[in-house]
Order: C-alpha cells, then sequence, then structure tokens
C-alpha cells in the first residue's frame, strides 16, 4: 500500500503547484484556485491517516518502508535515488505537515481573499507542501537537502509576497528584505549542512540515513564525529532559528499571516528538530555536541522569551514565542530526551499554528492592524477567535490538561533528570516569561478598553472558512497532549513514547538515562504548574486590573526593560562584530584587491587575448575556397604523415 | 538473398520508398504541399518504426555489406527524428522567403536514407554510397533558396569542397583495399596486422579520416562549416549540423572499431591524431565563434566545437566513447535543431535579421521565443540540469577512463570560452534593449510550435533524467 500511496501523497501538492502556478490565472475564480489548492494537500492527509493505520497494524520492528521512486544520478559507486523512508518519525511528521497544513490552506482561503496574487500564494503554498515532504520523506541527506533548500526557497517567496509594500522590521524597511534577511541567513547554516555532508560521505561512503546509522561508528575519531554533527546543528540553527542564527524568525511575519502560522511556526521551523531527531544515533555519539546543543537552545530559549515580554505586536510576540519554543525542543533533543521533542513539535504546530491563525483573525477583523496597544476589548467582536485563542494561550503557557503542559513538562523534566538543575531552572523561568507574555497578548487584544479608532474600524468576525481551522486546531491543543501522558501515571500511558521507541533504540543506547523518582516527577510537575499559574496571575494584575503598573513597571526597571525592547541588542551586535567588519574587507581587501585586481585583471586578459585570436582565427577564414583548399591540403600532409611516419 | 538482408535494410528502404512516393505524387496531384508534408512525416515515422521493431535483431545483410539493429537502428531514429522535426520546421520558413517547392520534401527523405546508409555501412561500397547520397541531397538543399545569392554561394562552395572532401575519401579506400585485399571492415579487422606494406594501410587510414572529418566539420576541415551554414536555408542548416554529423559519426565509429579491433600496431597514433583534431576543434570552433556577429555563423563555428567534443569519445576508442557520442548526438539533435529553429523563425523575408544585435529586448519581443532560446544556449553550453551537460560528461568520462585526463580538461576549457558567444546572446535577449525596431520575422505556425517543444522537451528530459536516458541506451 505505502508504495502505491506514496508517490502520491509527494506528487499530488507538486500538481497543485503546477495547477494554480501556471493556469492560476487562467482560472481566475478565487474558489476553484482554492479548492484545488486545498485539496492537493487534503487528499495526502487523507492517505497519510490510511498508511498510518496500516502502519499500525504491522508489528513494531516491521513498520519502516522504503519506497523508491526513481534513480536521479548514478556515477561510478556514487548514487542517489528518489528514495523515501516511511517510519514512525516521517509518519508523524507527515500527518502533521498535510493535516496541518490542509487546515491552514482552507483558512488561507478567507485570509486571502481579494488578493490579486490569490494563486500565486496557493501556488507557493502548495510547493511548500511538496518539499517539506521531501525533506521529511527522504531516506538519504541529499533528497532532504533537496527539500530543504526548496522549502527555504518557498520561504522566501512567502514572506517577500507582499514585495510592494512597507515592513517595519530590524534594520529593514520593506517585506522583501525581510525575505533577503532570511534567505541569507539560513544559506548560513546550509553550508554548514553540506560540510556535514560532505564529512560524513567522506567517511561512510553514502548519504542515506540508515546505512550511516548502522554503520556507526565506523572508523570516525571522536573529533571529527563532534565537527561532523555541529555542522549538521549549524544548518539546523539556521532553518530553526536558534541563536546565533535567529533573528531572521520575527522579521519574517512581513509574510501572510498563514504562512507565518504554517511555515514560520508550525512545520517548516521544525526542520532542523527532525534533521537531529532523525540522526539521533549520530548525534548521541558526540556529548560534547549535545551539550552545545542543549546550551544554545535553553538560551534561545530564554533570551526570545524575555523579548517576548515587551513586544507590542501581536506577530511579533508569536514569532518570539516561537523562537523560545524551538528551543525547548532542542533542549530536548539536547539531554537525549528525543521523544519529547518530536512530542513538542507535535503539541507546538497545533497551539502555535492556532495562535497564528487566531491573530491573523484578529488581524483581518482590525483591518490590517498588529499594534496590540490599538486593540483592547476585542472579546465581545470576536467571541469564536477570542476562545480559540485562549484555548492555545492556556496550552502553550503549560496549563493541565492542555497540550502544551505535557510536552513541555516532560521536556523540563528530562533536562532536569539528564541535564541539570541549572538547565531546568533556566528552562523554567523562560517557561514562566511564556506564560505571561502570552496572557499579556490576549489581555491587551480582548479585554480592557477599546483602544482603537471606532470611525475607522469595525471590529468583525471572521468567515466559517476562517474559524472552522481554529476550532479544529483548538481541540487538538486540548486534547493532542493525551498521547503523552506522564509516565508516572503508569508504565504503557506514554502512547507517543511507544510509538517512537524503535526509531530512537540506538540512540537511547548512547546515552546514560537518568530515571526520576516518582516523588521527584510529581513535585517538579507541581512547579511547572504553578509557574505556568503565577505568569497567567501577574499578566492579569499587570494587564486588566492595573493597566498603569505595566508602565509604572518599565519605569523603575528602565535598564531590564531597554534591554529587552532593544532585544538584547543581538541586532546591533551582528551589525558592529559581523557586518560592518565583512563589509569592509569586501570592500578593501575582496573588492579591490583579489577581485578587481587578480581575478579580473586575470580574467580580463584572458579574454582579451581569447578575443585577439578570435579575430585573427576570423581573418584565417576569408571566404575563398581556394584557400580552403589550401588549409584543407596542408591538414591532409600532416595527417598522412602522423600515420605513416609518426611511429618512427 | 534472404529475410535478413531485408531486415538489415528494412529502415532505410521504407525512407526511400517514401522519398520516391513524394516525388510521384508531387507530379500527379496538383496543390499538395500538406500532402507531402504528410507523406514525409508517415515515411519517417515508418522509418523509426521498422527501425524500433528490428532494434534488438543483429543482422548481416547481403554478403557483409551492410549490417542492422542495434546501435544501427539508434542512428536511424536519430535521422527519422531529425528528419521530422526538419519538415514541422520547413513549411512555416520556406513558404516566408519564398522557396517552398515540394522537391525539398524528396530531397530530405533521399538525404535522409543516405544517411542512415552511412550508418548500416559495413563495407567500403555502401559507406561510399552512403556518402554520395546524403551528400549531393544536401549540396542541393544548400542551394534551395536559390534566388539568394548566399545560398548559392553555399551550394556551390560546398559542392567543391565536398567533391575534393570525396575524392580522399575513396583514395583512402582504395588504398586500404589494396593492402587488406576486401572492401568490408571485416577484411580490415581481420587483415589489418598483417598486411605487407603497413605504410600504404596508414595512408588509406589517414584519407578515410581526413574525408570523415571533413563530414564532421572538424578542425582543420572545418573551413566550409560557416560559410554553408550561413548561406543555406536554416532549416537546412539545422538538419545538417545534427543528422549530417551524426552518420558522420556513425560511420567513423564503426570504420574505427574496425581498426582498433584488428590489432594492428601504432593504433595509439590514430587515438592522438583524433585527440589533436579533437583540441583544435573544440578551441579553434570556440574562439572564432565570439568573433562573430552573426548568429547563424556562430552556431555554425560552434558546432565545430560540438564536432571537437564528439572526438574526444573517438579518441578515448572505448566503448565509453562510443556510447558518448550518441549519447552527446542525441543530446545535441534537440538543442542543435531547436537553435536553428528559432534562428529560422526570426529571420526575415530577406534572409536578414540575424546578427546579435537583432536579437536585442527579444524577450521584451517574443518572451516565449527568448526563454527556449536561452534554454538551448545553456544546453549547448554544458550547463546543468540541462542535455548538453550530461552529453559532455559522458565523453570526458570516457576520455579519463582512457587514460586521457588532459583531453577531458582541454574539454572543460573550452567549454568555458563557449560561455562568452553562448550567454553572450542570452544577454543580448534580455538585457539589452534594441535601439530600433526589428523587423520581426514570421509568426510562429502551429508545426513549428510542435517541433519547438519537441526539442526543448527532449533538452529538459535528457537533462533531468540521465539515468533513464542512459538504461534506454544501454
Amino acid at each position: 500500500m505505502a508504495s502505491t500511496l506514496l508517490p502520491f501523497i509527494l506528487l499530488l501538492p507538486f500538481v497543485g503547484f503546477l495547477l494554480n502556478g501556471l493556469l492560476g490565472k487562467k482560472i481566475g475564480s478565487e474558489k476553484a484556485i482554492g479548492t484545488i489548492g486545498t485539496a492537493v494537500v487534503a487528499l495526502p492527509f487523507v492517505f497519510a491517516v490510511v498508511l498510518f493505520f496500516e502502519m499500525l497494524g504491522a508489528p513494531p520492528e516491521g513498520r519502516t518502508m522504503h519506497v523508491t521512486l526513481l534513480s536521479w544520478i548514478a556515477a561510478g559507486d556514487f548514487s542517489v535515488d528518489f528514495a523515501y523512508q516511511l517510519d514512525q518519525l516521517s509518519m508523524i511528521f507527515l500527518l502533521i505537515v498535510t493535516g496541518v497544513g490542509s487546515l491552514i490552506h482552507l483558512y488561507s482561503i478567507g485570509y486571502m481573499h481579494g488578493d490579486r496574487g490569490f494563486f500565486r500564494f496557493f501556488s507557493y503554498l502548495n510547493l511548500f507542501i511538496f518539499m517539506m515532504l521531501n525533506l521529511v520523506l527522504a531516506d538519504n541527506f541529499l533528497v532532504t537537502f533537496l527539500g530543504w533548500e526548496g522549502v527555504g526557497l518557498c520561504s522566501f517567496l512567502l514572506i517577500g509576497f507582499w514585495y510592494d509594500r512597507e515592513f517595519e522590521g530590524t534594520a529593514i524597511k520593506w517585506t522583501g528584505d525581510a525575505a533577503k534577511k532570511a534567505f541569507v541567513m539560513n544559506r548560513i547554516g546550509d553550508l554548514g549542512m553540506l560540510i556535514g555532508m560532505f564529512i560524513l560521505f567522506s567517511q561512510f561512503g553514502t548519504l542515506k540515513y540508515a546505512e550511516i546509522a548502522s554503520g556507526l561508528p565506523g572508523s570516525m575519531s571522536a573529533e571529527m564525529m563532534t565537527i561532523a554533527t555541529l555542522c549538521l546543528f549549524l544548518g539546523a540553527c539556521g532553518k530553526s532559528a536558534q541563536i546565533p542564527l535567529s533573528v531572521w524568525l520575527p522579521d519574517a511575519m512581513a509574510g501572510p499571516t498563514p504562512v507565518s502560522a504554517l511555515i514560520h511556526a508550525a512545520t517548516m521551523v521544525t526542520a532542523g528538530i527532525f534533521l537531529v531527531a532523525r540522526n539521533a544515533a549520530l548525534f548521541s555519539m558526540s556529548h560534547t555536541t549535545m551539550a552545545i546543543v542543549a546550551g544554545v537552545a535553553v538560551t534561545t530559549a530564554l533570551i526570545a522569551a524575555t523579548v517576548g515580554l515587551v513586544q507590542n505586536d501581536i506577530k511579533k510576540v508569536l514569532a518570539y514565542s516561537t523562537v523560545s519554543q524551538l528551543g525547548f525542543m532542542f533542549v530536548a533533543l539536547g539531554v537525549g530526551a528525543w521523544t519529547a521533542a518530536v512530542f513538542h513539535v507535535m503539541t507546538h504546530a497545533f497551539f502555535k499554528a492556532l495562535l497564528f491563525l487566531g491573530s491573523g483573525s484578529v488581524i483581518h477583523g482590525m483591518h490590517e492592524e498588529q499594534d496590540m496597544q490599538k486593540m483592547g476589548g476585542l472579546k465581545k467582536y470576536m467571541p469564536q477567535t477570542y476562545k480559540t485563542y485562549v484555548i492555545g494561550s492556556l496550552a502553550i503557557a503549560g496549563v493541565i490538561p492542555f497540550s502544551g503542559f505535557f510536552s513541555k513538562d516532560e521536556i523540563l523534566a528530562s533536562a532536569f533528570a539528564n541535564g541539570n538543575a541549572i538547565l531546568w531552572g533556566v528552562g523554567a523561568l523562560a517557561a514562566f516569561c511564556t506564560a505571561f507574555y502570552i496572557f499579556r497578548s490576549v489581555f491587551l487584544a480582548f479585554h480592557g478598553e477599546e483602544r482603537f479608532d471606532h470611525t475607522h474600524v469595525h471590529p468583525h468576525e471572521s468567515p466559517a472558512t476562517m474559524t472552522i481551522p481554529l476550532w479544529i486546531l483548538a481541540v487538538l491543543a486540548t486534547v493532542g497532549g493525551f498521547l503523552g501522558l506522564p509516565i508516572v501515571l503508569g508504565e504503557h500511558v506514554h502512547v507517543l513514547h511507544n510509538w517512537l521507541e524503535p526509531v530512537f533504540a540506538q540512540a537511547s543506547a548512547n546515552m546514560h538515562g537518568h530515571h526520576l523518582s516518582h516523588t521527584l516527577e510529581w513535585i517538579l510537575m507541581g512547579v511547572s504548574l504553578s509557574i505556568a499559574i503565577l505568569g497567567i496571575f501577574l499578566a492579569y494584575r499587570m494587564y486588566v486590573k492595573r493597566p498603569e503598573l505595566s508602565d509604572r513597571f518599565a519605569g523603575s526597571f528602565k535598564g531590564l526593560y531597554k534591554l529587552l525592547w532593544n532585544k538584547w541588542y543581538v541586532d546591533e551586535v551582528y551589525e558592529e562584530a559581523v557586518v560592518k567588519p565583512v563589509w569592509k574587507a569586501s570592500k578593501s581587501v575582496l573588492l579591490k584587491g583579489v577581485d578587481k585586481g587578480i581575478i579580473d585583471g586575470t580574467l580580463h586578459g584572458l579574454a582579451k587575448l581569447t578575443g585577439e585570436a578570435s579575430n585573427l582565427f576570423r581573418k584565417i577564414q576569408t571566404g575563398i575556397a581556394q584557400q580552403y583548399v589550401l588549409v584543407f591540403m596542408i591538414g591532409i600532409l600532416v595527417v598522412i604523415g602522423w600515420l605513416v611516419f609518426g611511429g618512427g | 538473398m534472404s529475410e535478413h538482408d531485408f531486415l538489415a535494410i528494412a529502415p532505410i528502404t521504407t525512407v526511400a520508398v517514401f522519398s520516391l512516393i513524394v516525388m510521384l505524387v508531387d507530379a500527379l496531384v496538383k496543390k499538395n504541399t500538406s500532402l507531402m508534408q504528410t507523406l514525409s512525416v508517415v515515411g519517417l515515422l515508418g522509418g523509426i518504426g521498422v527501425a524500433i521493431w528490428t532494434l534488438p535483431k543483429s543482422l548481416n545483410g547481403f554478403n557483409g555489406l551492410v549490417a542492422g539493429g542495434g546501435m544501427t537502428n539508434l542512428f536511424d531514429i536519430l535521422f527519422c527524428s531529425a528528419g521530422i522535426l526538419t519538415v514541422f520546421l520547413a513549411k512555416d520558413y520556406l513558404e516566408r522567403l519564398g522557396g517552398h517547392f515540394n522537391e525539398f520534401y524528396t530531397l530530405l527523405l533521399m538525404a535522409t536514407s543516405g544517411a542512415m546508409l552511412m550508418a548500416h555501412a559495413t563495407d567500403f561500397i555502401t559507406l561510399f554510397v552512403g556518402v554520395e547520397l546524403m551528400s549531393i541531397c544536401f549540396y542541393v538543399l544548400a542551394g534551395f533558396l536559390r534566388r539568394q545569392v548566399r545560398s548559392n554561394e553555399a551550394a556551390i562552395k560546398y559542392f567543391l569542397l565536398g567533391a575534393f572532401a570525396s575524392g580522399f575519401l575513396l583514395y583512402g579506400m582504395a588504398l586500404i583495399y589494396g593492402t587488406v585485399g576486401g572492401t568490408g571492415y571485416a577484411d580490415v579487422a581481420a587483415n589489418a596486422a598483417t598486411v605487407e606494406m603497413p605504410f600504404i594501410f596508414w595512408a588509406g587510414v589517414a584519407l578515410m579520416i581526413v574525408g570523415l572529418a571533413f563530414k564532421v566539420a572538424a578542425f582543420p576541415f572545418h573551413q566550409w562549416a560557416p560559410d554553408v551554414y550561413e548561406g543555406a536555408p536554416t532549416v537546412i542548416a539545422g538538419f545538417m549540423s545534427t543528422a549530417g554529423k551524426a552518420a558522420a559519426f556513425s560511420a567513423f565509429i564503426i570504420f574505427l572499431n574496425s581498426v582498433y579491433g584488428s590489432g594492428v600496431e601504432g593504433t595509439d597514433r590514430v587515438q592522438i591524431l583524433l585527440a589533436v583534431l579533437a583540441v583544435g576543434s573544440m578551441f579553434i570552433g570556440n574562439v572564432t565563434a565570439i568573433a562573430q556577429t552573426n548568429v547563424k555563423r556562430m552556431l555554425a563555428y560552434s558546432s565545430v566545437a560540438h564536432a571537437g567534443y564528439m572526438l574526444i569519445g573517438l579518441a578515448a576508442g572505448s566503448p565509453d566513447g562510443s556510447f558518448g557520442i550518441i549519447y552527446y548526438l542525441i543530446a545535441y539533435l534537440f538543442m542543435q535543431l531547436g537553435a536553428f529553429a528559432i534562428v529560422g523563425l526570426l529571420e526575415n523575408e530577406k534572409g536578414c535579421n540575424l546578427t546579435f544585435d537583432d536579437y536585442k529586448g527579444l524577450s521584451k519581443r517574443r518572451p516565449g521565443l527568448a526563454m527556449v532560446m536561452a534554454i538551448f544556449m545553456f544546453s549547448l553550453t554544458g550547463i546543468p540540469p540541462f542535455a548538453g551537460f550530461f552529453g559532455k560528461y559522458q565523453l570526458f568520462k570516457a576520455a579519463i577512463g582512457a587514460e586521457m585526463t588532459w583531453l577531458a580538461i582541454c574539454g572543460v576549457v573550452a567549454s568555458v570560452i563557449s560561455v562568452w558567444f553562448y550567454l553572450g546572446l542570452v544577454i543580448a535577449m534580455f538585457f539589452r534593449d534594441s535601439e530600433e525596431k526589428q523587423a520581426e520575422g514570421g509568426t510562429l505556425g502551429g508545426l513549428s510550435t510542435a517541433a519547438l517543444a519537441v526539442a526543448v522537451v527532449g533538452t529538459l528530459v535528457i537533462g533531468f533524467l540521465p539515468q533513464a536516458i542512459y538504461d534506454l541506451l544501454s
């Protein structure tokens, strides 16, 4: 079944891309375009569900399927096929990408209504799904890389979708600049990934995941292993917006909101987590890398969460929140809690997509207003949006029984058990900030006095194509956590853990896992719940009960506030430490010296020489047949001379 | 005579019979242009069908005069495909330039059957008949636009130099016959190692190589090509530079295999000679192409360079090399014919509108054509993922396999030089604006569109699915 359905799953979105991209203008009707665009993602989702049940019926060892669509390149010993691997891990990503993807496609029909680039939007979105499926279903690095670059391209196209609009970002003015920023940042990461792939290929002679994992450790030294995995992690940092490559994601909000939900929250940005999880066996060989991953991740989680505290743009809040949550996932990977990372990818896909779509609904209803300071009291105008947004917020804040509680708690508990208390402490602080900033956004947007201009803005609820996806996601964000109930409740209650166990068996054997006592686990759970409630409560005090408190707070902690407002000066540090020196070195040394002097000099010299030779040769060609015969004769004599006497 | 004899030449017979039918119908039926075209295409498709049918067989016919099946039939398919594309393109072009006579189709089919005979030949006599059948048709076709001086000049020049080359080819055959005692390739393979006067044998081989090098337009026997291609009707120039070249290469491969396979001493000298011819063709072709202002001439010089690339495969002297040549010829068929097709479309009634300046700003005036032309240019340059890249890849791989890495390096350098003019044309089309309003050449008819579409799809498919073509050929 897999070999028959998988090609359809992969190719349908591509067909949608071609149809909408090439014929979209001719089709014209938004209904038709939207239906095609959504169907080519929804159908694969249905197929994926069928495959999922088939996989469920198979014994755990027999759940991995390999499907080769066609052979791409074969050169000597090196061959790359369009080959795909469907196992428990890629199945989860497949379901998330197509499931959440189809909801967001459906939502976009309403959201993009009336946009002159309607067909362009859907064709890009379809292409994105195609590329993302290549990324997660690949059975080798190269096909993943193809998808990796493809989603990068789609991200670029969609961030800059409204290429003629101004956008207030950090050190940029246009949406196009934001797109470029994302693209360039990702290039840096991609270089790391490429180098990592080269190292692995030189060591193992293959790029297939399964073959590399089964060949471990091979002849690789520990240092080499660390270098290779760090290179891959750099790639993951680029795609998943971890420090130091994190600054592109907040500016990526220049794109339409469904894009932010699909690409910059639910799916593409989790590609880095997928890459590490897919190569868990490899990463688990290097404890240095694992420690660095955890360290980078927890720093990212905290910094991004604190910046989120002071943002006024509702989408920016969610963007920093995404960076922070991705940090949480990497923390889980760094301490070897593979399942917890994937679990959080899943729950995050639900609640963050929900929050983004909710914010989109707000923005839509407020006539493109994104500043929360100019909202307030929207609860009564947009009841559906409000309810679902609160559900999403409860989930991300980590309130029991919403999904975020279970996945976040598992990450923090694993950090405590396998990492150390500091890792847990920083993570917990970030979780506190999370609860605070998300409810700050709830209260600012939906509660309190109405701060918008009633003469121009008439808030209204969004159409059903937008609210239905909201409700579906809200249900998922509520119950999604039950797939991963804490082990303390029983041996087999963590469904996801049991499901993924075969995939991570090899990696887990390399880690020396510690188990917490049940008492400690209950305590940690209690602490994280209290943290969440404390954060919500403080936000309520500051933004509903006594709105003047927030200003006073900002006044008395001016230094801290300024630091957060300026995003820890990360961009400024970049400007001074990277951009300016690189710029200067490029201009004075590379441009004037190397490029214009050496390279251009040599090339222009060669070119001039060739050009002169060309003119000379042209003159030999006189057009007179007799002369041609002469050249011909000379040629004959030389050829005969060589063949007859050349041997000596 | 047996069934085998007829099966061996069945594809040729099909096309040849149709060339006669076309001639007869022309005499009997009035106002028959579309009928002629249909008949030509049917004949060529029939040739392809028969060639595919007999492909799996290994045939020898007429006491070793011809062979059939396998690689030979691949060449048949190649020639007939080129013929079909040319028929598709011919109507629009010839009508616009006022030279649409029905003899065109008869001649085209005869030239095609000549080319096929060259590929089937396993004997000097049949080879020579094939060469002459093809060449004489080409002489006439080159002068087909009889009101244009350039076309007449092309025909005369081609005829003079072609006759000259044929003379040497024939003389070479005679010398080899004198030493090995037979006119068949089998005789060469069997007796070459034991001939009494090797220098006469080698002189014969030298003259044969010269004759065939002339037909593929290789350095230093290439000088006719730019003049002839420029003057000949553009569709014919495209056909000559693809099918004509392919026919000569097919004969080249089979002849040299008999020499290489005979175990005669001194084949390394042949390899070196061919390598030198290859390098000369690549560099002279590409470097001279830079100075051209006329796109047709540029394509002519670049076709000299492409002959050079393919000579690399001959110099390698291995099955890989032959395979590389066939692979390259298939790729070359699509991209070169496609490029000539567009040149023909843009050419105006007086045979002008052919310079680089005329192509300036084409992307604004006719974006579709400019786009397609750019694909052909990229492919001809050898930029992946287009067909030309994988063709070159196979040839260079063969050179490295034959321990001639230096030859592959020369090929790469020559390719770099070719970027200058191929992309120069792309730059002219996309990034330059024309100063004056251009006469725009012809409209794109249905048949021309079909031919262009086939050429583009071919170029892309070979580029994107090299493995599939590879498996198909193997």
